[in-house]
């Protein structure tokens, strides 16, 4: 469905008007800027430097950090999750989660120990939001990680919906080690490639920073208001 | 509300602003706080920072020279998404069309995340009037919402004037809280009660940080993460933004937004920094069936290709508020606008008139500390002057206090037999108000000037008898 345009031609025109010249419409080439900084920062560091300074970071943002091999990978999660007080928790549809070998404690460990676990299924429409709502741990992962700011992005789909990350009372983002780029310059050439070559992009992308805060009380900060009131970050080293 | 806040005159509200001790200590540690993270985050993280200010103002004049272009472009995409986007060039404009979404949703429910442009075209008693339960989402504007609609004081942190007891006494009397005015346990209380209303909104209604004209994008820049909330849980999503707060592509939108956070706040980046395209995909569960992109002029237009252009460079950072010695003193509250500081002294008159804001240029020392740390390098404090100029020159608006003070000086000083006089009896007609060497309580003129600080007393010796002294060899 094509959306409604109202009142842009007249908009338009006293903007062209004011600037004293015609209106421009036709597509214009990319503008070559004078002054490029941002590529130059951290340009040259390597994924090792990238994870430091990601962990260094880290202790800014309120943000628990580990880093495991995959074999690692299940003992820790499941440690989080029980020191988070345990379920209910709720999960992207992701067949990453198998393929790191997370099926045995999401799907027979858990259930077994009765921590609720709930896969998001998009077929359940409104079921899903109820489910984060009243999830205890959210669990996603991280498609570009921001070692400068200790910043995950998450991409939103189908699969991946936005409320995993913020409905409920804690977070946990897995982050593959191969995800670290320098800052978020990397990923804005990364999602403008992204759009160039499929002409889409996700209707959500989310960069999160450590669990939600605030300062608007006297400038104390208080970590945790609408989203998450703790964040754990699980580095996976994948290359 | 508007731009404008209070009903006050402006010589009021200064006298408010500056017998309020516990604002002018919020103030002043807020900003001594704010300005250094902003240097570490700035000049100090980042070695090259003058070569990211030319680059932010080159992308921000850019886009201004082409507005009509991107604005175009990003209405464009908007649409193929599936959006539809609303130009509107007066706040009634704006009104009406949120009034038709909000109609023919028969919504009463709305959940809102912080927005400057909101506040201007004065949306929420509109939408009050229309029987909607309208609900701010960022603290700090809760805050103020629940305390009878105080007014903000400051862009980034909007209830920076209250103290913890007075928000933990509103919360006591709206809300029923029974618990400490420790903030941890007043933001729980905030989280809890507002995530019900945002489970239950109909509308969400958002500003925009930065629109992004390539992809029909548009970015949320918070630290509580509201605005997630209130984008993902309502059906219908109404967005408003100012017409220049646009960049071409993600790539100057993260420059941007790099410039913002370090500038607003300190933060590399903030906790939620959300991109948003368009209204939800078909399958996606979360995130709105409907979009609605108001764009809003407002009387910016009026502002492009004058000499006041600059200033619609703004990204909103507040960083020139501050470093400002006078909204240090006088708090945002004494501007009458909801744009405080130098940025709203520059920016308020261009939108609300001067008839209104004449005196905000003046409210102003003109050191240019706004000037040398604006990131995208709005010459504001050359802007005040030229407002100045413009009230003098064309619309002979100065200030009653300044024109006399300019008719008397201009009169004494023509003529050379009434100069010399005046400046003889100076120091023997002052000397009633004098003790020690300061005047603290002057007449007339300078009673404005003493109320706020002590006036050096006149030298008794004049500069002319000085130097004819000097001429004859005597030291002094």
């Amino acid at each position: 469905m094509i959306g409604t345009i109202y009142n842009r031609d007249k908009f338009l025109n006293q903007i062209a008007s004011r600037l004293n010249r015609p209106r421009i419409s036709a597509p214009m080439e990319r503008t070559k800027w004078k002054y490029e900084p941002q590529y130059e920062i951290y340009k040259d560091a390597d994924q090792y430097e990238l994870l430091e300074m990601l962990k260094e970071h880290c202790k800014k943002i309120h943000t628990e950090i580990f880093t495991v091999d995959l074999a690692g990978l299940p003992e820790v999660v499941n440690e989080v999750v029980s020191e988070y007080g345990g379920g209910p928790v709720v999960t992207w549809k992701d067949e990453r989660f198998s393929k790191w070998g997370l099926d045995s404690l999401m799907k027979e460990k858990w259930p077994s120990e009765n921590v609720d676990v709930f896969e998001w299924d998009y077929t359940l429409w409104e079921e899903n939001v109820h489910q984060a709502e009243h999830a205890n741990v959210g669990i996603t992962i991280s498609e570009i990680t921001l070692a400068e700011s200790g910043t995950v992005v998450l991409f939103s789909d189908k699969d991946r919906g936005r409320t995993v990350s913020f409905l409920p009372k804690t977070s946990i983002i897995l982050i593959p080690k191969s995800s670290l780029v320098p800052r978020m310059t990397q990923a804005a050439v990364k999602m403008r490639e992204m759009y160039q070559n499929t002409g889409h992009v996700s209707s959500c992308i989310n960069f999160i920073t450590g669990p939600s805060n605030s300062a608007d009380i006297e400038l104390n900060l208080v970590v945790g208001v609408h989203g998450p009131i703790k964040a754990t970050y699980i580095v996976i080293n994948d290359i | 509300m508007a731009i404008k806040i209070g009903t006050e005159q402006f010589t009021e509200r200064v006298d408010n602003g500056i017998h309020d001790d516990f604002m002018r200590g919020a103030v002043a540690s807020a900003q001594d706080g704010m300005s250094m993270k902003r240097k570490a985050a700035t000049t100090e993280d980042l070695g090259n920072w003058e070569e990211w200010r030319n680059h932010g103002e080159e992308i921000r004049q850019h886009v201004l020279k082409y507005l009509d272009y991107y604005l175009e472009q990003l209405s464009e995409n908007v649409a193929k998404l599936g959006g539809h986007v609303f130009f509107a060039q007066t706040k009634e404009e704006a009104n009406e069309y949120i009034r038709s979404v909000v109609q023919k949703k028969k919504a009463k429910k709305i959940v809102k995340s912080k927005s400057m442009m909101t506040e201007e075209i004065s949306l929420n008693p509109m939408l009050e009037e229309e029987g909607c339960e309208v609900v701010e989402t960022d603290l700090g504007e809760y805050i103020l919402q629940l305390d009878e609609h105080d007014p903000p004081s400051h862009i980034v942190a909007p209830a920076l004037h209250k103290n913890r007891e007075q928000v933990r006494l509103v919360f006591e009397k709206k809300l029923g809280y029974t618990k400490s005015s420790n903030p941890e346990e007043l933001a729980y209380q905030a989280r809890v009660t507002l995530r019900k209303k945002f489970l239950a909104a109909d509308i969400g209604i958002t500003g925009c940080n930065f629109a992004v004209a390539e992809t029909g994008s548009f970015c949320l820049v918070t630290n509580e993460g509201n605005a997630d909330l209130v984008t993902a849980l309502p059906k219908t999503q109404i967005t408003v933004m100012g017409m220049e707060r646009l960049v071409p592509t993600f790539e100057e939108m993260e420059v941007l937004v790099s410039m913002l956070t370090r500038n607003a706040v300190g933060q590399k980046l903030t906790s939620y920094i959300t991109v948003l395209t368009g209204p939800k995909e078909e399958l996606d569960v979360d995130g709105p069936e409907e979009f609605h992109l108001v764009i809003v002029d407002n009387g910016r237009s009026n502002i492009l290709g004058g000499e006041f252009q600059s200033v619609l460079q703004c990204i909103r950072c507040a960083a020139c508020i501050n470093v400002c010695p006078v909204y240090r003193h006088i708090g945002g509250h004494s501007y009458g606008s909801i744009y405080p500081g130098p940025i709203g002294a520059v920016l308020t008159p261009l939108l609300g008139g001067y008839d209104e804001y004449k005196e905000l240029p003046y409210a102003s020392t003109l050191c240019g500390a706004c000037t040398e740390v604006c990131p995208v390098k709005i010459p504001l404090h050359n802007l005040l002057h030229k407002h100045r100029e413009v009230i003098v020159e064309k619309e002979g608006k100065a200030p009653v206090s300044e024109k006399l003070l300019m008719k008397a000086f201009g009169l004494g000083a023509a003529s050379p037999t009434l100069y010399k006089i005046g400046s003889k009896i100076v120091p023997a007609a002052m000397s009633p108000f004098i003790s020690g060497d300061k005047i603290s309580k002057g007449p007339g003129l300078l009673k404005a000037w003493t109320e706020i600080r002590d006036f050096p007393a006149p030298n008794k010796e004049r500069l002319r008898d000085w130097f004819k002294n000097r001429e004859k060899g005597e030291k002094s």
